[in-house]
């Protein structure tokens, strides 16, 4: 199909190709019908697949301006630039004047004549995108396999480069970040993953960046997670850029942007230009390094069109999910037994423990999903209590990675407590925004290990850390810290925490994992745990379950409310000492999230029976370890 | 192109008279539409040879002084009108030598804030052929400058017009304290600046619009071109009127205040070149970069000496010298050229103005001359950080550019086809005309928010309508957290908080400021969403503040000293009370306070200032916040056989301070948890969009308490002061039979900041009898339940001014009493063994004794050296 080559491959031919045409008719509204136009052509059948990504192609196989697609996290959000829209070329040969198209372009034609008339500013907004943080190496493989996109090195590149092998290039790695390894000491997780991708890694060469950060780390691409990788870019953004809030996940598809003038630009402006006009280096070296990164590092792409991803989720169809009714009532039908062996997968690695399995479940596919005032509902922090040792809960979250499309760990150390940003701050040196941990992506799971933390004192940081996370899991916002002031940036994320005793940290809700191994036996199950692997369509049935679930309405019938408050009245009635607004609230969510988890929409006496009745096994069990630690309020 | 088009910016424009050719004259204005042309890169390009003016003073000299052949328009003879501001400010206008007075003595200085576009030829409007000369006579009228449709004598004379006449009777201003307001306001300043000799003279742009809207909008619209000819209007008229007044430079005017104040956020290309007033935050602040004003050049050869101005930031360097026509002879002589001042500011948006979700904007500005380090970042030196946007009056110039100069240079030599590729943005920045703090005004003195919100009419409209509604309390309040579900009164008082009372100035009778805030304490159970309510209200109301009693210090409350780092100056950082200066603090876990963080708040709570004695510095803040706070019972459950005192454990002095005091209980019973539970459910499964239509906005509540705060003002009415007399009589009278003390005017203060709030609920500008009623009935209600002796089931304002109801004072000397009796009974025994004496007495008295009051009645002997303890034995003195 030649046509769909030429939009994906010459997109600004198609542009100006209509701006052109419009010369004629000032009104024809060329621009909008140039982004219609693209539209149209992705909402066709497997088109956004033929679009070559940015996630998965390095860098120096793409073509320069040829359409590309980033799925990626708005990290800041840069100031308003204004540029040439429309400018006017002179050839100097013939003197001919040619009207050309600024839009989507970093660099203009030769030959600009400044003085014309006909000139026309306009604004654009820049976004600094970085790659979805904590985004799980199974969702990366999984879209890289599904892409159609044909990658053709392009002429420019000669593959002479000595094909180093994946372990040299971890090393290499290794070496580059070292300062920041130093820094947060990566815990465990990390190299089970590359080990995990070392399986299959022996890809083609055009696959995977995994050589990309060797070169990058010189610049901080300002990454919200340490150990990140993969390209940030600068997303021109030409229209309603008002609608886009910081931390939006977005699929934006864009003309590609790496023209080498970007950079050498840059450096001749730091040699010559700034003595010949002192007004230029008035910017810091820094803001300039920050803003104008050479462009073989951070791309820019100049969007045409962007699609918020709502779930991240490769399995999943990318529309939503009432436009899918096929997929969703498939799955809908199959999501009891899902569950159920689901169930028995996490009863299993829960150390024997339904209960903790059971709830387990619930986390994972909570949600914020309304705000009321500065309430936010549908929260379900969990804290796992009792959990046995270190190398165990490590164990738990490769199983949690395994199923949830981004997640990340933190080991609550004092060290890391005491040394990481979690909270993203200005800085003014650079006028950007520094990312920290807690800047991560809607339905992220973090999982805080306490059992890391041992005693010793927190420093002032430390006390700010602790905070960040107390408000993080109570109100589901972070401040951010602008120096001057703060501004609350309003999250989901779903936090588990893993403890020992109660956590020091809020939650909504606290198990205390009954071991139905003996203490005898652990090592042994421990390690059988590893073993136990789950086939992968098995996985990708989890992973879709859970996705789902999270996706579905909910709503609760006239009676049931009634049943509700009516329950809750007698339960006050029977102990109005244990039983709170707190409680009900506990248990609406609870209710709310066992009907999903069973894909029913509504909430039905059962649920609520059931809510109520594993709600007070819990409870029961708390009771009794009540005394052993002397965590208790 | 030599064809004159119409540009859409809807101004009428002079028609082009250039050739065509590109010189940097050129008629179009390229980004804006507005523009004339001053990209720095065409300065390159196509240098001017100097100013048109040199060329008049040397009509011999060759057309083209530089090898540069480019070809300029032929000087016009009408171009050259020594009156038009064209010439202002340029070589030819300094008279060296003698000074003396008048406007050809004083030197002009330059402005750089204007750019340097003053060279922009006049055009005739009616001249439709290239090159037509307009005879003198009837240029008069016609001539505009070029691009604009300003005439240069009707703009001047307008605008002396403007100062000799205007007179504003209304002004309040700081600025203008001291003038008489019904003589013209600007002569009067003109005289100032003769006596002061501070040649800048601040224009109100509101003044001018309402004196002149069309010369309003030629200031707004054309700031380069108008504001020189302002310049050069009133220094004739100044020099017309003081001929001997001498001046370090010529005035400049600045104008500030124009209408067309924007936030950063909505800044586009339109803007550029316009006079526009923006508002943010200064975050940033360069070194003082001095900027080359005019070069001089010597020539090595013949020692001949020219200046050259700096034309768009760049100096063309003569190529050849005049005198001896050698070529490239000429040096640039540093110590003879002139400097200005600059410096680079950074602003930022101000938190308030942003979207939610988005991250702050900032712009670059430069200051200039004497405006340089007028602002300091984050504005340390003002004690309301966060809160104190700047708005400059400033206009955008040529928004340009980052166009490397290098490659202008190698455009005739085309020597690489990568370097002829221009990078297509601009690079835009502010030039500052005038800097106004605005929250200047706020270290001294009461300030009334007045430029804090601008409502439209249509909001005022709706907010009137919503305040004429006779359940307009009742809606508030149940628009107030509705996620937190019933406590009425709470809201109700947290609502009238919110509004807070009359402010009130006794200072000249001595008496100080009496205190408008209303102080707020909740105190009960764990979980009864305390926390919930307080996030509310520190997400309502712009200047609100957040602390938690537990990780907050004195210091962090207050203000404390530290040095900055890059400076080494001390500066003062200021804390959550000096932060929410005109807000409110919220304070959760109130009880978790140490005792030293909360003597602070005595201060505060009262006199509501902070006096601030540290590392030298000895200020005293305003501090003029209403307190919100949480505090939870000493034995986490509420315990209703104690007294508020010492349930939580706080100091009367603190709690007195308190207007109302709310218990936040659990209250279990069955018909309340029906109606929780309901309340819960539908909170969990009633859509956004219904819970809307039940409640009012967040941003409705948000204007309205605004609106009031800013603008309702009430007094108390006679029937209303005769309602609070009775009031507090009756309080006084209810105790007075029992021998207790139930009101003290404490009281009788908070009933009337209760009153007035409530009156501003009604956006009333007279406190009413209804509206102290409410505000007797929300303290009784509070009184009700904070106040009630456990003991006798009576209100006894006691238990919060001394710490003890006046039931068990009286309980604690009967025991005294007795237990004198008892000793006196038992004859002369010297010591007593503690328990014996213990047990005697609840021997023999009839009311059940306990150890405490045992104690305390020891301790009452004690004191009168009746008696002493020691250990397990009690001596008799004397």
């Amino acid at each position: 199909m030649p046509s769909t080559r030429d939009w994906i491959n010459n997109p600004l031919g198609v542009v100006e190709g209509m701006f052109a045409a419009s010369q004629s008719d000032p009104n024809s509204g060329w621009e909008a019908k140039a982004v219609e136009f693209f539209k149209d052509h992705l909402k066709e059948k497997d088109a956004p697949t033929s679009v070559p990504s940015l996630n998965d192609v390095p860098l120096h196989y793409l073509k320069p301006n040829s359409l590309v697609k980033f799925r990626c996290l708005i990290q800041d959000m840069f100031d308003p630039e204004f540029y040439m829209g429309v400018y006017e070329t002179v050839d100097p040969a013939t003197k001919a004047k040619v009207l050309r198209c600024g839009k989507y372009k970093d660099v203009t034609e030769c030959g600009v004549d400044f003085n014309s008339r006909n000139t026309v500013t306009a604004e654009r907004q820049t976004f600094y995108c970085v790659p979805i943080p904590g985004e799980n190496p199974w969702v990366k493989e999984s879209y890289a396999g599904s892409s159609q996109a044909r990658v053709v090195p392009s002429t420019s590149y000669a593959p002479t480069r000595q094909k180093r092998s994946y372990e040299e290039d971890d090393e290499m790695d290794d070496m580059d970040t070292q300062p920041q390894k130093q820094r947060e000491p990566h815990p465990g997780p990390q190299s089970p993953t590359e080990q995990h991708g070392n399986g299959d890694c022996k890809r083609q060469e055009t696959e995977a960046p995994s050589s990309q950060t060797a070169s990058t780390s010189h610049l901080d691409l300002n990454f919200p997670l340490p150990g990140e990788k993969g390209p940030s870019c600068l997303v021109k953004v030409y229209e309603n850029w008002d609608n886009f809030k910081l931390n939006d996940t977005l699929e934006v598809y864009g003309i590609l942007s790496v023209s080498p003038a970007l950079s050498a630009l840059a450096d001749e402006k730091d040699a010559s230009s700034s003595i010949m006009d002192p007004t230029e280096s008035m910017e810091t070296a820094e803001e300039q390094r920050v803003h104008c990164p050479p462009a073989s590092l951070v791309p820019r792409l100049h969007m045409l069109h962007a699609r918020p991803v709502s779930h991240n989720n490769p399995l999943l169809p990318s529309a939503t999910l009432e436009d899918n009714s096929a997929f969703l009532s498939s799955t809908l039908s199959e999501m009891a037994s899902v569950r159920a062996e689901l169930l028995t997968y996490f009863t299993h690695i829960l150390l024997g423990d339904a209960l903790a399995a059971e709830y387990l479940i619930l986390h994972l596919i909570s949600n914020v999903y309304s705000r009321r005032d500065v309430l936010p509902l549908g929260k379900f922090t969990l804290n796992l209590s009792g959990c046995p040792t270190a190398s165990y809960t490590e164990r738990l979250y490769q199983i949690i990675q395994q199923l949830v499309p981004s997640s990340y760990y933190l080991g609550m150390s004092l060290q890391n407590m005491n040394q990481m940003r979690l909270v993203p701050k200005k800085d003014y040196v650079a006028n950007r925004l520094a990312s920290g941990v807690l800047q991560l992506a809607r339905h992220t799971s973090l999982f805080l290990d306490e059992i890391q933390l041992e005693q010793g004192q927190l420093d002032t940081t430390g006390v700010r850390n602790v905070t960040a996370l107390g408000n993080l899991i109570t109100w589901q916002k972070v401040d951010y810290d602008f120096n001057y002031h703060q501004m609350e940036f309003p999250c989901n994320i779903n936090v588990l925490i893993v403890s020992e005793g109660r956590s020091l940290l809020p939650s909504d809700c606290q198990i205390h994992l009954q071991s139905q191994v003996t203490p005898a036996n652990m090592e042994e199950y421990l390690s059988s745990i590893h073993m136990h692997t789950q086939t992968s369509s098995q996985l990708n049935k989890f992973r879709i379950y859970l996705s789902v679930a999270r996706l579905l309405d909910y709503n609760i019938s006239d009676e049931m409310t009634k049943s509700v408050e009516d329950d809750f009245v007698d339960m006050r009635k029977d102990d109005p000492q244990s039983v709170s607004a707190e409680d009900l609230h506990r248990m609406l969510v609870v209710a709310r999230l066992l009907s999903l988890s069973l894909g029913q929409t509504s909430l039905s006496r059962d649920s609520w029976l059931r809510a109520k009745h594993i709600d007070m096994l819990r409870r029961s069990r708390m009771e009794q370890h009540k005394c052993v630690n002397g965590n208790e309020p | 192109m030599s064809s004159p088009t119409s540009t859409p910016g809807g101004c009428k424009r002079g028609r082009n008279t250039n050739p065509a050719t590109p010189s940097s004259e050129g008629p179009t204005s390229p980004p804006s539409q507005r523009r004339r042309g001053q990209d720095s890169s065409t300065g390159d390009l196509m240098p001017m040879p100097t100013s048109p003016a040199t060329d008049i003073l040397s009509p011999a000299a060759p057309q083209d002084t530089s090898l540069f052949s480019s070809p300029r328009p032929s000087v016009q003879p009408n171009e050259v009108d020594m009156s038009s501001p064209l010439m202002y400010g340029t070589p030819s206008s300094r008279v060296e030598g003698t000074p003396r007075s008048g406007v050809r003595g004083t030197p002009a200085r330059q402005r750089p804030d204007l750019g340097s576009v003053r060279k922009a030829p006049q055009v005739d409007l009616h001249s439709d052929t290239d090159g037509a000369v307009a005879s003198e006579s009837n240029a008069g009228q016609r001539l505009v400058i070029w691009g604009t449709d300003v005439n240069v004598a009707t703009c001047k004379e307008k605008f002396q017009r403007f100062l000799q006449r205007f007179i504003d009777p209304t002004s309040n201003e700081d600025e203008n304290a001291g003038l008489d307001l019904n003589e013209p306001l600007y002569m009067q300043k003109l005289e100032e600046i003769s006596v002061v000799g501070d040649p800048v003279l601040s224009v109100n742009c509101l003044h001018v619009q309402s004196f002149d809207a069309e010369l309003y909008r030629q200031l707004v619209c054309y700031p380069q071109e108008v504001i020189p000819t302002f310049d050069m209007a009133v220094n004739e008229l100044f020099f017309e009127r003081f001929p001997d007044s001498i001046l370090e430079f010529q005035i400049q005017v600045r104008p500030y205040n124009a209408l067309k104040t924007r936030n950063m956020r909505s800044l586009n290309p339109e803007d550029i070149d316009q006079l526009i007033t923006i508002s943010g935050m200064v975050i940033r602040t360069s070194q003082l970069i001095p900027e080359m004003q005019e070069a001089f050049f010597q020539c090595q050869v013949c020692a001949y000496s020219t200046r050259v101005e700096v034309d768009r930031g760049r100096i063309a360097e003569p190529a050849v010298c005049r005198h001896c026509n050698t070529t490239h002879s000429l040096a640039l002589v540093h110590n003879r050229s002139v400097f200005s001042d600059k410096q680079m500011v950074k602003i930022q948006e101000s938190p308030e103005d942003m979207p939610a979700g988005q991250t702050p904007h900032t712009t670059i500005v430069y200051a200039h001359n004497d405006l340089v380090d007028k602002v300091q970042p984050g504005d340390r030196i003002n004690i309301t950080v966060n809160q104190s946007p700047i708005s400059l009056i400033h206009r955008r110039p040529n928004g340009f550019s980052n166009v490397p100069a290098g490659i202008y240079r190698a455009v005739p030599m085309r020597v690489s086809p990568i370097q002829s590729n221009v990078k297509s943005v601009y690079k835009t920045h502010i030039d500052a005309i005038h800097f106004r703090k605005t929250d200047e005004k706020r270290l001294h003195g009461v300030d009334d928010d007045a430029d804090q919100k601008l409502f439209t009419e249509d909001r005022v409209q709706t907010l009137k309508e919503l305040a004429a509604k006779p359940d307009v309390y009742e809606r508030l309040s149940s628009a107030l957290a509705p996620s937190i579900y019933e406590h009425e009164d709470i809201k109700k008082g947290i609502l009238l908080q919110l509004f807070g009372g009359s402010r009130k100035d006794f200072t000249q009778t001595g008496r100080g400021n009496f205190r408008a805030e209303v102080n707020i304490l909740l105190c009960g159970d764990p979980g009864t969403s305390k926390s919930q309510l307080l996030q509310y209200v520190f997400n309502l109301v712009p200047r609100g503040q957040y602390t938690s009693g537990k990780g907050s210090s004195a210091v962090g409350l207050t203000a404390y000293v530290m040095k900055d780092p890059e400076t080494r100056q001390l500066v003062l950082q200021t804390g959550a009370l000096v932060l929410s200066d005109n807000g409110i603090c919220c304070i959760d876990e109130f009880d978790k306070m140490s005792d030293s963080t909360r003597s602070v708040l005595h201060e505060v709570m009262e006199q509501q200032t902070l006096s601030i004695a540290k590392a030298g510095i000895i200020c005293q803040l305003n501090a003029r916040t209403a307190v919100l706070a949480a505090a939870n019972p000493i034995e986490s459950q509420w315990n209703p056989k104690k007294t508020t005192i010492e349930n939580i454990q706080l100091p009367h002095t603190l709690l007195s301070r308190f207007d109302l005091i709310f218990l936040m209980l659990d209250p279990q019973d069955e018909a309340y948890d029906r109606r929780l539970a309901h309340h819960l459910v539908s909170l969990y499964y009633q859509s956004e969009e219904q819970m809307e239509e039940e409640f009012l906005d967040m941003a409705v509540l948000r204007d309205y308490i605004a609106y009031a705060r800013t603008y309702i003002n009430p007094r108390l009415s006679e029937e209303a002061s005769q309602a609070l007399i009775e009031a507090y009589v009756d309080m006084r009278k209810i105790g007075s039979g029992r021998g207790m003390v139930s009101a003290y005017p404490r009281q009788l203060e908070s009933l009337i900041r209760l009153a007035e709030a409530h009156a501003k609920v009604r956006f009333s500008e007279k406190v009413e009898t209804i509206d102290v009623e409410e505000a007797k009935r929300l303290h009784r209600e509070a009184l009700k339940q904070s106040a009630t002796d456990p003991r006798t089931g009576f209100v006894d304002i006691a238990i919060l001014t001394t710490g003890m109801s006046a039931t068990a004072r009286k309980r604690k000397e009967e025991a005294a009493q007795a237990l004198k009796k008892l000793i006196q009974a038992k004859g002369k025994t010297p010591a007593m063994k503690y328990h014996q004496l213990l047990d005697d007495l609840r021997g023999q008295s009839e009311t059940a004794i306990t150890k405490e009051l045992f104690d305390e009645a020891l301790r009452a002997l004690a004191d009168e050296d009746y008696l002493t303890v020691t250990g397990k034995t009690v001596r008799l003195l004397a």
